[in-house]
């Protein structure tokens, strides 16, 4: 008896299971009492340095200000073994410049498009968009959900959307954009999850925000998406990427957040190809934590390049 | 680059050690002298009796301190000190009480991180807890009575409270601490005077909090502690002059305690044991639920009269949840109690560790299928992994027994009259946990459930104003809230 129903959100719910809000502030309350400390605590700021997609999203942005991120990317600080970040994330506008710089080094370029960051274009657009990121050498695409859709109730709409930048993506990795902040509940974080990894890639991402609304990253709203991730890939095998964004300031913030992928994740998470801080700030203090676990002490701030955010 | 292929092979995920933390061992002192006297009349004394026995950690079973084993002419001591000191505390305004209670709150909040590592080193709990929640919750506790020393005439209406007289207390080694403020606290609120015994494995931090005393300027012979084994809690309970007894601690200790105050007239508060089920709806949040249940259980590893020992789970996501809580112990930390990242310490003690393991071993003797965590243990000191059984059946000891220690049962049901049924088929009935979305049905459950506590969607929450306390032989009486400070004293005329 096959009925074809349109897909909504009670139904995707009672199938992946609702969030308890309390419950879920209770548990990533955990991670945050965990002690890193000596050795460990090296290898996680080296781990989050590796894991930074370093972002300008400005309306001022230039291709001198693209350069000089691109330059910070590669080279984030003076001593020879700080790991490069994974990536650059650009407007689309900026690709060009960015792929120049940094082609051939490993740093990857990454391009918001499809309307960034409301999504209140008509599709075709959006796609053109994508397909000319991709053009442009982009190596990975952050796309956004049009969340008026979801709230709406046209779930079909929102993931057939997805597909359709999957499609345009071609090679590129693409990364899609909750806009938690807009979704406000913790069930609809956990159900939009699921019905952007219906027709993700094994290796494509979800992330959290896009750092242009009033609230965007926290523990909470990671813990729901990679409480999916693990879900999604016990049932079907593949491993979707996460990437936090916006709001993780500090290198301490960070290392709550590995602390939460190891221990719901596993070490298969704890690599840049899983998982991502979409950050700019971040950078300076995972260096700065860095050079006092070297040093014994904190060296002053405009020891550390500044390329991003701020100007 | 992403690959449109699906894996379809049995997959689990890796909790390596890629991204291993390094130890982070609390380095507060603990300040835990090498001898222990009794605190009594305001005093440390040498206990008449002339001995004292060895306090051993379970973290690493080396000998902490000296401890004073009172005999019952220390407990008189005890005893004659606190009837001499009722008249004139009892007398005091309810307001001078309560700034007494305040100072002991404050100095107890002061000295918190030196408490904690006593605690831990005392009693094998994780420093995360004795951190996180015995010492604030016992502070929480002497903050929440002293509001209420100067408001007694408001408890119950038309009716104001009047303390009873010297009041015996006997605690257990789960919460040294917290049983202690619990005892304590609304004694003193209600005008009372106390003589307590802690727990013979666990008595460090009781006779550090005499110093807590000294320091409050708290009238002699208000508080009186008199350290020991079973013959001093024997003579402690069986003193003439108490006017009540408070106890906290194993059903057959209690049973015994009511039968010999049968016709003493003293009056009685028990809190006993427990097998509480923790009842899980497939409706439920899961990964919250599977958090809860591993908080009931895991928690003070498991030394926990209100544990949820027995998870019932409805039949049709019992593979699920079972497969979850194993990916949950998978990141479990077991081991030194000290190191800030441990989850689940050290048992209390080598007698506990003996219990523990034998009522495992009948649970595999009688069929129920083991699951532990794949943990590596300190070689010294007492501990156990964290454990599950699965396929339990009602008639198993591990069903019907308290094990106080972290080993759950895990049972299914069809359908909420079954889980009514299965969770109240126990002599106990202290706690309860209910977890699904539907508010409804937490109202059903809560009101059918035979518990003195039904947690909904959460577990093991206590605060000062919730009254917490028993159904059957989990006790009678209530500590906390207002139902507490009625267990302290007497309705008069206001």
């Amino acid at each position: 008896m096959a009925i074809t129903r349109p897909l909504t959100l009670r139904r995707l719910l009672d199938e992946v299971g609702p969030v308890d809000a309390v419950g879920l502030d209770e548990r990533v309350a955990k991670y945050t009492t965990r002690s890193i400390k000596r050795d460990s605590k090296v290898r996680g700021l080296r781990m989050a340095v590796s894991m930074v997609d370093l972002t300008t999203l400005e309306g001022k942005d230039t291709p001198g200000k693209v350069a000089s991120l691109c330059r910070k990317a590669l080279r984030p600080h003076d001593a020879a073994d700080t790991p490069q970040v994974a990536a650059v994330c650009v407007y689309p506008s900026m690709v060009r410049h960015a792929v120049g710089h940094v082609r051939g080094t490993g740093v990857r370029v990454a391009s918001v498009a499809t309307a960034f960051p409301s999504g209140q274009t008509p599709l075709k657009t959006r796609l053109a968009e994508v397909k000319q990121a991709v053009t442009d050498g982009a190596d990975e695409i952050d796309m956004v959900i049009r969340r008026g859709a979801f709230l709406a109730g046209r779930l079909d709409e929102v993931r057939d959307e997805i597909a359709a930048v999957v499609d345009a993506c071609g090679n590129a990795v693409l990364k899609v954009i909750l806009e938690t902040s807009e979704l406000e509940t913790p069930d609809h974080i956990r159900a939009a999850s699921f019905l952007a990894m219906q027709v993700l890639r094994d290796g494509d991402f979800i992330k959290t925000s896009t750092g242009k609304t009033s609230s965007n990253a926290t523990l909470a709203n990671n813990q729901v998406m990679i409480d999916a991730i693990r879900d999604h890939y016990l049932a079907t095998g593949t491993r979707i990427g996460m990437k936090p964004a916006g709001g993780i300031r500090t290198a301490k913030q960070a290392l709550h957040y590995l602390v939460a992928v190891k221990e719901t994740l596993g070490d298969e998470w704890l690599h840049p190809s899983r998982y991502r801080f979409g950050a700019s700030s971040l950078l300076n203090d995972l260096l700065r934590q860095l050079e006092t676990q070297r040093g014994g002490a904190y060296p002053a701030p405009w020891s550390f390049s500044e390329d991003s955010g701020g100007y | 680059m992403p690959a449109k292929s699906k894996r379809p092979t049995a997959r689990e995920l890796l909790f390596g050690d890629l991204w291993e933390f390094d130890p982070a061992p609390e380095s507060a002192p603990a300040h835990i002298e090498s001898r222990y006297g009794l605190f009594i009349g305001g005093r440390m004394v040498e206990p008449k009796s002339k001995r004292h026995f060895n306090s051993i950690s379970p973290r690493d079973g080396s000998v902490l301190s000296r401890i004073a084993h009172a005999n019952a002419a220390d407990v008189d001591a005890a005893y004659r000190a606190a009837a001499a000191a009722f008249r004139p505390w009892s007398r005091l305004p309810g307001h001078e009480r309560g700034k007494y209670l305040f100072r002991i709150a404050r100095l107890l909040q002061d000295r918190a991180r030196e408490f904690a590592v006593a605690e831990s080193l005392d009693g094998g709990k994780p420093i995360r807890e004795s951190r996180d929640f015995d010492l604030p919750v016992a502070a929480a506790h002497f903050f929440y009575h002293a509001g209420w020393a100067d408001k007694l005439a408001y408890v119950a209406p038309g009716r104001s409270l009047a303390p009873l007289g010297v009041i015996g207390q006997v605690i257990p080694w789960n919460f040294p601490l917290l049983m202690l403020a619990w005892k304590i606290a609304p004694a003193l609120a209600t005008g009372n005077t106390v003589v307590i015994k802690p727990a013979e494995t666990t008595s460090i931090t009781a006779m550090k909090f005499a110093s807590i005393l000294q320091d409050a300027g708290l009238p002699p012979g208000v508080v009186n502690i008199v350290t020991g084994a079973g013959d001093t809690g024997a003579a402690v309970v069986n003193h003439p002059l108490a006017a009540k007894i408070a106890f906290t601690g194993s059903t057959e200790v209690g049973k015994s305690i009511q039968h010999a105050l049968a016709g003493t007239g003293k009056r009685l508060t028990l809190e006993l044991g427990g097998k509480a089920a923790n009842i899980v709806f497939d409706d439920a949040p899961p990964d919250q639920a599977v958090e809860g249940i591993i908080n009931g259980i895991f928690f003070n590893q498991g030394h926990v009269c209100c544990a949820g020992s027995r998870l019932l789970v409805q039949e049709d996501i019992a593979d699920e949840i079972v497969a979850r809580l194993k990916r949950r112990m998978a990141v479990l930390r077991v081991g030194d109690p000290l190191d800030k990242n441990t989850d689940v310490g050290a048992i209390n003690s080598k007698e506990q560790l003996a219990r523990i393991r034998s009522l495992v071993k009948s649970g595999v003797d009688e069929g129920a299928v083991i699951h532990q965590c794949a943990c590596r243990l300190p070689a010294k000191g007492y501990y156990f992994p964290p454990t599950l059984f699965t396929g339990v059946t009602q008639s198993q000891r591990i069903a019907r027994e308290e094990i106080f220690g972290p080993v759950l049962s895990i049972l299914t049901f069809r359908t909420p009259d079954e889980a009514v049924e299965k969770a109240n088929n126990t002599a106990y009935g202290l706690s309860a946990g209910v977890w699904t979305d539907k508010g409804s049905r937490i109202l059903m459950m809560a009101s059918r459930l035979k518990a003195g506590v039904v947690w909904a969607n959460t577990y093991n929450k206590f605060d000062p104003s919730s009254p917490f306390g028993g159904y059957k032989e989990s006790g009678f009486g209530r500590e906390g809230g207002k139902h507490g400070l009625l267990d302290y004293a007497l309705l008069v005329p206001r």
